[in-house]
């Protein structure tokens, strides 16, 4: 028989959804995890138990960053909280409600505590041919080599900005894949670059891991061309070929896969759905939950960890997580305020670092501008809905000035992924055609159930 | 598109429009038709252009295939299951 209610819910199996059940179910709350995926790691830990296990080989190309996450993983599984892998979550509501959809049924789980820990998902990239088969999110190829020891067995290019393209075509190269070219929009930043940004000097050693990663795919021969300009993918069906500018003068590559990335952003799709209030961060270019340090927001029950709640990585997550856990307990009588801050001290150390690391990493590797909006009137905005940027400017023009109401009058936003993938751009296009920032197109408003549900399971509902 | 890294150990039978289809068992729906060399999924239902999966983290609903007669769902997020029938969505079905 399925758990009905609970002290705490932690939805999101990464690593603040599992440093907050270690912690929670540590302090004696009746804790539950529910996760999409079916074991535990998120997807920055995505199958780290299955590649220790049967794959070990795997964690050559995947670097020592992804295994340290194996002892989390192994200290949620001997916690005693309960795990729910496989768990579509649907719905969070300020009244505690959870609404899950597992092995073909849904149910709704009271919750005393939520705590949403959904982490993050890469920034849209919406070049010309985004949408042709072929192109992925650089982070899929990353999943498909986590969760299946797969990779591409075509020529690949990766086109963008920000560490993780590094990090990408260093691991598939490794493990032999072809990278065609790895075609980046920022200029080339050396350790002297980075040397200038304030507080470098704390974050040597991140910046030095960086570099590496650059010094290992020039050894491997891999072509890195920076400041790129104007991408296209060029492709009937599927992916052929990227072109691009560089040096005033125009160049096309050959490629089987093109994987794109210009950063990562909060996954803010539950908070927004339980109408938590966001706030723009200039800094990040992007929508998060308003919290305080404990993760808390504006609804007495709902709590929001780790990179969902702001980019900063999966150290500072796992803290997040914890502390978030620790004020679970404050509220739910079963420990106080004196203990929680001094229980969370050591966390509260290592959080600043990284809030620090990451800071220096922000302003090294701000989004490409040039990737955020699409230019042309023909390019796709809505791959849902194939709504193009034409059609935004004309709702724009018709004295639409909010996202929202471009929407209504275009359809952007309403196909199945609910404006998860074109909310950003929506917002950028809307900008640039006012002259205005992108805070000021406002979010899409999201609409429960977030993830679709047959109604066959609603109508069974066990609540 | 793509190709795997070790020797498959368990594997399932799957049904992509009704031709079987030897997977690894525990793998999603969307690795293991890119695997099988299946680039396209479904066509989006305003112009009917070719869709494949682009996050493989639920996000996109780009790989969205039927799956035991029930339309829509997620391939990234779906794990495949012996016996299991996947239709791809490829019909363009414009109204609009």
């Amino acid at each position: 028989m399925s758990r009905m209610s609970c002290d705490l819910a932690i939805i999101g199996g990464g690593p603040s959804g599992m440093a907050a059940a270690v912690q929670g179910a540590a302090l004696g709350l009746d804790t539950i995890l529910l996760d999409e995926q079916p074991a535990p790691g998120g997807q920055i830990y995505r199958g780290i138990e299955a590649v220790q296990r049967a794959r070990a080989d795997d964690l050559r190309i995947l670097g020592e960053d992804y295994e340290e996450g194996a002892g989390l993983v192994a200290a949620f599984r001997d916690s005693g909280a309960a795990y729910e892998p496989g768990s579509v979550v649907w719905q969070a509501v300020e009244d505690g409600r959870i609404g899950i959809s597992h092995g073909g049924a849904a149910r709704i789980l009271i919750a005393q505590r939520i705590l949403i820990a959904t982490g993050a998902m890469e920034r849209p990239v919406p070049i010309p041919g985004w949408t042709l088969p072929g192109v992925m999110a650089a982070g899929a190829a990353q999943t498909l080599l986590k969760a299946n020891g797969m990779v591409p067995d075509t020529p690949v290019v990766v086109v963008g900005a920000g560490p993780l393209l590094y990090l990408v075509a260093t691991q598939l190269a490794r493990a032999g894949v072809t990278i065609a070219a790895v075609l980046l929009t920022g200029p080339d930043i050396g350790m002297s670059d980075a040397l200038k940004v304030p507080g470098a000097l704390r974050a040597g050693r991140t910046l030095l891991k960086g570099l590496a990663w650059r010094n290992e795919l020039r050894g491997m021969g891999v072509p890195m061309i920076h400041g790129v300009s104007q991408p296209v993918i060029e492709g009937k069906a599927q992916a052929e070929a990227v072109s691009y500018t560089v040096g005033g003068t125009r160049h096309r590559v050959p490629a089987g896969l093109v994987l794109l990335h210009n950063g990562i952003i909060p996954n803010t799709q539950l908070s927004l759905g339980a109408r938590c209030k966001q706030a723009w961060d200039p800094g990040q270019h992007c929508w998060r939950p308003e919290t305080n340090e404990w993760g808390a927001t504006n609804h007495a029950r709902i709590a929001v960890a780790g990179d969902g709640a702001g980019i900063l990585g999966a150290r500072a997550a796992a803290c997040l997580g914890r502390m978030a856990a620790l004020d679970a307990a404050v509220r739910l009588g079963k420990l106080d305020p004196a203990q929680r801050d001094r229980m969370a001290s050591a966390d509260r150390a290592q959080l600043a670092t990284q809030q620090s690391l990451r800071g220096v990493l922000d302003r090294l590797f701000p989004p490409a501008g040039e990737l955020l909006v699409p230019i042309g009137p023909e390019d796709v905005v809505c791959r849902c809905e194939e709504v193009t940027v034409a059609e935004l400017l004309d709702a724009v023009a018709q004295g639409c000035t909010e996202a929202n109401r471009v929407k209504a009058f275009t359809r952007c936003g309403m196909g199945p992924c609910q404006g998860r993938v074109c909310g950003p751009i929506a917002a950028e296009v809307i900008a640039r055609a006012l002259g205005q920032g992108a805070d000021r197109s406002g979010q899409f408003r999201v609409r429960l159930p977030v993830r679709p549900v047959p109604l066959a399971e609603l109508a069974e509902l066990q609540s | 598109m793509f190709r795997r890294l070790h020797e498959l150990s368990a594997t399932v039978t799957v049904f992509l429009d009704d031709a079987p289809l030897c997977v690894a068992a525990g793998e999603t729906v969307a690795a293991a038709l890119l695997i099988a060399g299946v680039p396209v999924f479904h066509a989006a239902p305003r112009y009917g252009s070719p869709r494949g999966p682009h996050c493989m983290i639920g996000n996109c609903y780009d790989c969205l295939v039927e799956i035991d007669g029930m339309p829509y769902r997620q391939a990234c997020l779906t794990i495949v299951a012996d016996g299991m029938r996947i239709h791809r969505m490829t019909e363009h079905e414009a109204s609009s």
